[in-house]
């Protein structure tokens, strides 16, 4: 019997809450598989199981605050009995315990194991193949919604774009609300008390980041004219929806520079460097109405140009609609942000425990340049690195900006290994 | 399409904007400075924003030209100029 628990999903998260779950006692379930919904300050998160087996029995209910590492469901292997009674109250009355513990503002648990064996050793991280599982497509204001009214998800017919259910959905399935809500804008409250949350999470975060990690910074200007030129020439004649951006160039030369020095792709866990073995890039996209989540670009070495792009869109759209997948939120082993948008020409950023790196692309602008004696106008763009002084030093942070610097030099072989 | 006046041009073009971004706050927006960056529009939305002025106007903007899509003025007199007959 195998406990399954709440996951932490980054270094800012203490509890979550529990919305929904996609699955019911006896179901068979597969290592990868999306088990339920958990809502946490970052928005509805699909949460992916790491252990197969058989749903013994569900323990959290929708609507709990459960704090990061309580027992959620208890899973059984093949052909094992089902749990005794007082196993079952036993996981119960502990997850009661633990819930009125994070009410009374306990400390934070630090991140906990997502399976807990009962007598084995604890499974620590996931494995990097994710079989994608199949869930409702819910809006986030739909969920909270269905939360509240008490509505099953499962009966609600989905009318939005693309096959989501939506507020209003939700709102047609549940019987009149009891309570007359004061005006239309009645929901202002809760936007406001969610965007407070999330800025408490980045708060922590950041907070034991500048705390516990020395930062060193490097950056340095690059010449990309010629990868604009290229990408230019990629682009003339497609049209404007098939277009590659020049941030998956930037995502690219990020991932083969990591290849190259894999030193900053990692965790630093329990006074050591845990190199992160696949190139997972934590993509930071500004969520409309304020606050950020930098979810996982997954094996981004790996995939070919249009692949590439189509996984960003993907990406991109389901952090903004609160449709991301637990997997998501952990795999990532460095982070890269681009600022240029907004318009600034470099961004030092703060690494996101227990992450060991950041890079930062700010805009592309039209400088001077020095070119074979003369002056000459390019657009260039200034990169930079953050790192953790613990895990490495200058010197192999100049030997990532340095290739970096080479594969946006060379764009018509980036894609070419 | 006909003649539009550059003020029936802009709406188009703030509806399209609207369409991506609903949140844009065009209250405090500078007509004279980078609408991007005020809106705080990234490269996907804005690619976002060319397939909708596309399918509006029938005004396909290549990569070589997104600079000149600067400020709100530079946008309107760009697709005032290239709007079919």
């Amino acid at each position: 019997m195998s406990e399954f628990l709440m996951p932490s999903l980054g270094a800012d998260m203490e509890e979550g809450t529990f919305v929904q779950w996609l699955v019911k006692p006896g179901d068979k379930v597969s290592r990868g598989q999306v088990v339920c919904v958990v809502e946490t300050q970052k928005g509805a998160v699909d949460v992916e199981i790491w252990e197969s087996g058989i749903v013994d029995s569900l323990v959290a209910e929708p609507g709990q605050t459960i704090p990061v590492g309580s027992v959620m469901a208890l899973i059984r292997g093949e052909g094992e009995e089902a749990a005794p009674a007082a196993e079952r109250k036993k996981a119960i009355v502990g997850q009661d315990e633990e819930i009125k513990a994070i009410k009374r503002g306990t400390p934070r648990r630090e991140a906990a194991p997502r399976v807990r064996h009962r007598g084995k050793a604890q499974e620590t991280v996931p494995a990097s193949t994710v079989e994608a599982g199949k869930s409702l497509r819910v809006s986030p204001a739909a969920r909270k919604r269905a939360l509240e009214l008490g509505v099953d998800l499962g009966a609600v017919t989905a009318t939005g774009p693309g096959g989501v259910i939506c507020l209003a959905d939700v709102e047609r399935v549940s019987a009149p609300a009891p309570e007359v809500r004061p005006e239309s804008a009645g929901s202002a409250p809760e936007a406001d008390s969610r965007r407070h949350a999330m800025r408490e999470a980045i708060a922590n975060a950041m907070a034991r980041s500048n705390r516990e990690i020395p930062h060193y910074y490097l950056g340095t200007s690059i010449d990309v004219e010629p990868a604009l030129k290229w990408l230019e020439g990629q682009n003339a004649g497609l049209p404007i929806a098939g277009r590659l951006l020049f941030a998956v160039v930037q995502l690219r030369a990020v991932a083969l520079a990591l290849r190259d020095v894999p030193a900053l792709n990692g965790w630093f866990v329990d006074d050591a460097f845990r190199a992160a073995g696949a190139v997972h890039l934590g993509v930071a996209i500004a969520l409309r109405g304020g606050g950020l989540v930098a979810p996982a670009l997954r094996d981004a070495d790996m995939l070919g140009r249009d692949e590439m792009m189509a996984a960003l869109r993907d990406l991109l759209q389901r952090a903004r609609t609160g449709q991301l997948r637990s997997s998501e939120l952990t795999e990532t082993g460095i982070t890269v942000t681009n600022l240029g948008d907004l318009g600034v020409e470099s961004v030092f950023g703060v690494i996101y425990p227990p992450q060991v790196a950041l890079v930062g692309f700010g805009r592309v602008a039209e400088r001077p340049w020095v070119d074979d004696g003369k002056v000459v106008v390019r657009r260039c763009i200034q990169a930079t690195l953050s790192a953790d002084h613990r895990v490495t030093d200058g010197a192999v942070g100049a030997r990532f900006i340095g290739r970096l610097a080479d594969h946006l030099r060379e764009p018509e072989s980036l894609w070419e290994r | 399409m006909g003649k539009m006046s550059p003020d029936a041009i802009r709406d188009v073009l703030m509806d399209c904007i609207l369409s991506v971004a609903p949140e844009a706050e065009f209250g405090a927006l500078r007509v004279d400075r980078p609408w991007r960056e005020q809106l705080e529009i990234d490269s996907f939305d804005f690619q976002n924003i060319l397939v909708a002025i596309d399918s509006r106007l029938g005004v396909n903007v290549p990569e070589s030209d997104y600079r000149k899509l600067s400020t709100l003025d530079e946008t309107v007199a760009y697709l005032a100029a290239r709007l079919p007959a």
